[in-house]
């Protein structure tokens, strides 16, 4: 399916990636630096009130401008880099996890056990991020956990159906049936023959469903569905702005901005990854 | 085809089966005594024990499953707790607000989509498809809560033109329910209309690339039936499932814009709940949700097999 993804050099590899590639990659990179920079170092704590500039636009002591308690808007949006990260990358790791080793197996397996498997996924269709958050932050408290389950869950479904469809088409493909004729254990030709062949087109999938995370996640800590209030998150900077709008529009610009470039950052970056590892799916 | 639309209408009748024993199961899983949660620690013992024998949680998880899909059939999703009104009056009241927002914002996003997303497919290798496929991207990165906060920052904060927020029931004024839906409307559209864009460019790309189509232009057909007759009735299927998905995703993101307009809709009604703990609401409303999701998937496919006989007969 992809050969190339192992046979050549990264280096050549990267030779080839055109603009998508390196904007989203860029776009990444930065938001990642502004995530663990913050951990060292913001101009001023995240959460520190300073009523004597409330609502500024930008200046020397703010660069990005002050929210309605005088905190400052650069410290809370570094800060902020971190839940959407940490939400993101935990939920389509859950997903990926999940999805592909169900999709591989249940592909691989077939029969009334696939039908069965896919049958139950395809439920998860039925419940989007936003929907299944809603289930969950009634059973628990809602927060960080249930915000990042239920983004994580109701991506299952997408990663479920690649690997299996990576499944089904390796089964019978040459490579595979001869690993298999030569007596090599079930485990052994999926582990050495099938998962690197689906790999490509799970990463980018992942890509392109870190965006679909990082939306989610803004939205559930807009409705005090995700981070809670106290940790500096996008989506709560957002949701504590609305109040301010017609004071000030920075508090509202300045997160949402962020979300804006990270959400194009990975989209970006899997398109890139598209054109790079499997010009066929263009 | 009959056979076709009902084996596939009874798989949907099984996922919504599974999607009410999803939600069914994922409240039993509530840790600890859902009247005391609901009622507080303080509560008197006798309250408590109302409130069990209100919400049937003296009675095995089974029975009480099967008493609730029993009454969702005949329309009858339980008592609200806080509202103290049955559960489906209490949505048939909100579906005033979110059944036009989903439609109009669908609407709006169908409107600026399609026609783009052709434009670009026929367009290609001209500086309007880049173009074209610049903003649907950038688009579909944008939150259309934010975009909710900015067009109530522009449209009602600066130029006053419409309402920041609120709603005032249809039957009081229409026009002033109507000015209040707009805005709202018009964000989840936006968005949506990004993510359309880029589906139906490459729903048409893909049209346009076919042997037929190949075959058409050679025979000499003129351009615009080669466009219109071969390849855009035969993205239809796709468009279709486009449009499908995206009434989905704006009745699901339906539930954040109400929150930036102060919308009375199913989605308030619902966080509402989720706040007060009101089980029986929480309930019925997230598996109207999930129903309506699966209702709409099963249409898409329907549809497909009247668009395109070749479904027809392979089922």
């Amino acid at each position: 399916m992809s050969t190339t993804w192992r046979s050549s050099s990264a280096g050549r590899l990267l030779r080839r990636a055109g603009p998508s590639f390196w904007i989203g990659g860029a776009l990444i990179v930065v938001v990642v630096a502004a995530a663990l920079v913050s951990f060292v170092w913001t101009p001023y704590p995240p959460n520190a009130l300073d009523f004597s500039v409330q609502l500024q636009g930008p200046s020397w002591s703010h660069p990005l401008g002050t929210d309605h308690f005088g905190r400052d808007l650069l410290s809370r949006v570094l800060v902020g880099a971190r839940s959407t990260l940490y939400v993101g990358v935990l939920a389509v790791g859950l997903a990926l996890g999940l999805g592909s080793t169900v999709g591989l197996v249940s592909g691989w397996v077939g029969g009334w056990v696939d039908d069965a498997v896919m049958r139950l996924v395809d439920v998860l269709y039925a419940f989007p991020a936003i929907l299944m958050a809603l289930l969950l932050a009634a059973v628990y408290r809602p927060g960080t956990f249930t915000a990042m389950t239920a983004i994580g869950l109701a991506t299952v479904p997408i990663f479920a159906r690649i690997a299996r469809s990576s499944a089904l088409t390796l089964r019978s493909a040459p490579h595979v049936e001869a690993g298999r004729a030569l007596g090599a254990r079930p485990r052994e030709v999926l582990l050495r023959h099938v998962v690197p062949g689906a790999l490509s087109p799970l990463v980018i999938q992942a890509s392109l469903s870190l965006s679909v995370a990082v939306l989610a996640e803004a939205a559930l800590s807009f409705l005090g569905l995700g981070t809670p209030p106290d940790v500096p998150s996008w989506g709560n900077m957002l949701r504590e702005a609305q109040g301010f709008l017609a004071m000030s529009p920075y508090p509202a610009l300045v997160p949402g901005l962020a979300i804006v470039a990270t959400v194009l950052g990975w989209s970006l970056l899997g398109d890139g990854l598209r054109d790079l590892l499997d010009p066929r799916l263009r | 085809m009959l056979l076709y639309l009902v084996r596939r209408a009874l798989t949907a009748v099984v996922s919504v089966v599974l999607a009410s024993l999803v939600v069914f199961s994922a409240l039993l899983a509530i840790p600890g005594d859902p009247a005391e949660i609901i009622l507080g620690l303080d509560a008197s013992p006798e309250a408590r024990t109302a409130l069990r024998d209100q919400l049937g949680l003296n009675r095995p998880a089974p029975v009480r499953y099967l008493t609730w899909v029993a009454g969702a059939l005949r329309g009858d999703l339980g008592e609200s707790i806080v509202y103290q009104r049955p559960v489906r009056a209490l949505i048939a009241d909100r579906l005033g607000v979110s059944v036009p927002l989903a439609l109009g914002a669908a609407l709006i996003a169908g409107l600026i989509a399609l026609p783009l997303g052709l434009l670009a497919a026929l367009r290609r290798g001209t500086w309007v498809d880049p173009v074209v496929t610049s903003v649907a991207q950038l688009g579909a990165a944008v939150p259309s809560f934010w975009l909710g906060l900015l067009f109530v920052l522009l449209f009602a904060v600066e130029l006053g033109w419409l309402p920041a927020g609120g709603f005032s029931p249809w039957a009081r004024d229409p026009v002033a329910s109507m000015r209040s839906l707009v805005l709202p409307m018009l964000a989840l559209g936006l968005g949506q209309a990004a993510v359309m864009t880029r589906m139906t460019r490459s729903s048409m790309i893909e049209a346009l690339a076919q042997d037929y189509v190949r075959t058409a232009r050679a025979k000499g057909l003129p351009p615009a039936r080669v466009t219109f007759g071969h390849a855009l009735r035969n993205a239809l299927v796709t468009l279709v499932t486009i449009l499908g998905l995206s009434l989905t995703n704006v009745f699901i993101g339906s539930i954040v814009i109400e929150q930036v307009f102060a919308l009375p809709g199913l989605g308030q009604l619902a966080l509402t709940a989720i706040g007060t703990r009101d089980l029986p609401l929480v309930q019925g409303e997230i598996l109207l949700y999930a129903t309506t999701i699966i209702v709409l998937s099963f249409l898409v496919d329907a549809s497909y097999a009247l668009l395109d006989p070749r479904i027809r007969y392979e089922a």
